[in-house]
């Protein structure tokens, strides 16, 4: 797979701005909390239109709001999306989520509530979602080289067999897509608790690695403020410790398995925000894995690799999430929401070459249309960071 | 059959892969970054993904897994002996 990886392409849609997406969803996007309603009514009414709804979006301010409009904008904006009906209480700040993701040239229209009801808002919105849903089901995929993939990670519900097989995969993965040039992304800055030094070291240049240490320092600072205990049972979570896991160190340097040996880090992003090129992005960002994914689809990725040790089973309404999973009894107990098994590496029945090519041909099955388990079982888990109380 | 697996030569621990290792079964463990062999008697059952000590450990000794600290002692451990959050505590936070 290593040397066929040169050659590797994918079947994938050419988006309006050049990105390629893996999947074709029209979505109904709500600006707050109480367009929810009228977006799920569209998505009832029109069928393969997709309603993602959120509990947010009112009263926010400052970096907050901004981070709340950067996770709309860039949701709608990924590749995986077609076209976009934005539905908010007020055309203001629904006007500026449609004006965003206008800007990658796909498909989007606006419907403010107030003035109108939800009766007439669902109305127009579902004729245009039926309009986008007709256009989108005529678009074909079509080939696309490997660098055009960007490919993110993120890890949830870990044992200790995540730090020995199931995120070392990734690991090896992203080692071979990255001397491919693919755009790749990891984060969860409080995972990275006790091997920061090690992340710190594979930073491109002085200016990355101290841009890093100030997201990472914030993060911990921020721990250090609102903390009422050693964060016991939430760093590592109950689940973690179940399945063995110690200490928030044990649980980093099982984490930073994912970006491997060789590749490099080249940028960090703040929340939501997309790469400017390709290689090995740090994204500052939760390691609450919805949020966390949330935060990737929004940056734009279009594919997500998922290692999970004790059987994390979360998926995103745009970003296929593939689950690698390293520990027997998991593999056993909840097979359907396993994609790929590499609970051989435990067994040494295969090496951690064997295991990344595993996950490479999975994840050219998905671009190419595999529905993942965590799609195929309905999950669409969309969960917006907020960074502190409403005004 | 590998019973357990330890990710450097240098670690004080090893992770259970396999269901239901028990007190007095002697394990098998393989050193990934080395690619070695070791066997440890365990001194108590210990549940898969758990960890056992491969080295007797003194309480306010430092833990190595992956050749880096995990964390401190807080109650001595003998090799053998089930290392989880009863005996090993984080130095952050």
């Amino acid at each position: 797979m290593a040397s066929e990886l040169a050659n590797a392409a994918f079947r994938g849609y050419r988006r309006e701005n050049g990105r390629v997406g893996v999947r074709n969803h029209v979505i109904v996007l709500p600006v707050d909390d109480l367009s929810n309603a009228a977006c799920e009514a569209v998505a009832n009414n029109i069928t393969g239109a997709m309603a993602i709804p959120h509990p947010y979006g009112r009263l926010q301010f400052g970096a907050d709001l901004d981070l709340h409009f950067r996770t709309l904008i860039g949701t709608g904006a990924n590749p995986n999306v077609a076209a976009v009906v934005v539905i908010g209480i007020e055309e203001g700040w629904t006007g500026r989520v449609v004006e965003g993701i206008a800007r990658t040239g796909k498909p989007v229209t606006g419907f403010g509530i107030e003035l109108h009801g939800d009766h007439e808002t669902i109305m127009k919105a579902s004729k245009t979602a039926r309009e986008y849903v007709q256009w989108a089901s005529e678009l074909t995929r079509e080939e696309a080289p490997l660098e055009d993939l960007w490919v993110s990670t993120k890890c949830g519900e870990s044992d200790t067999t995540s730090g020995c097989g199931a995120n070392p995969t990734v690991g090896n993965a992203f080692d071979k897509l990255y001397r491919h040039g693919t755009t790749l992304l990891f984060g969860e800055t409080s995972e990275i608790t006790g091997g920061e030094h090690l992340v710190a070291e594979r930073c491109r240049s002085p200016e990355v690695r101290e841009r890093f240490m100030f997201m990472f320092n914030r993060y911990q600072q921020m721990i250090e403020r609102h903390k009422t205990n050693d964060l016991s049972e939430s760093q590592p979570t109950k689940g973690n410790i179940a399945g063995g896991l110690t200490t928030i160190e044990e649980k980093a340097l099982g984490n930073i398995q994912k970006i491997g040996r060789d590749c490099v880090v080249d940028g960090v992003l703040d929340k939501a925000e997309a790469p400017t090129h390709s290689g090995l992005w740090f994204m500052d960002s939760s390691s609450a894995a919805a949020e966390m994914v949330t935060l990737c689809a929004a940056a734009g990725f279009a594919v997500h690799f998922f290692p999970t040790g004790q059987g994390n089973i979360i998926g995103n309404p745009i970003l296929p999430n593939i689950k690698i999973c390293a520990n027997p009894r998991t593999v056993r107990t909840m097979a359907e929401h396993v994609d790929v098994d590499v609970s051989g590496l435990l067994r040494r029945e295969m090496n951690l070459d064997e295991a990344g090519d595993a996950l490479l041909d999975m994840m050219l099955r998905t671009a190419n249309g595999r529905l993942t388990a965590a799609e195929a079982l309905g999950h669409r888990e969309f969960v917006l960071t907020r960074l502190y109380e409403s005004a | 059959m590998i019973d357990f697996v330890v990710h450097d030569e240098q670690d004080s621990v090893g992770v259970v892969v396999v269901e239901g290792a028990k007190s007095g079964q002697t394990l098998t463990g393989w050193v990934m970054e080395q690619d070695s062999e070791l066997e440890i008697r365990a001194r108590q059952d210990i549940p898969i993904g758990h960890k056992v000590a491969i080295a007797n450990l003194r309480k306010g000794d430092t833990v190595i897994k992956y050749g880096v600290d995990i964390g401190r002692v807080v109650a001595d451990i003998e090799a053998g002996e089930h290392a989880h959050v009863h005996n090993i505590k984080t130095k952050r936070w």
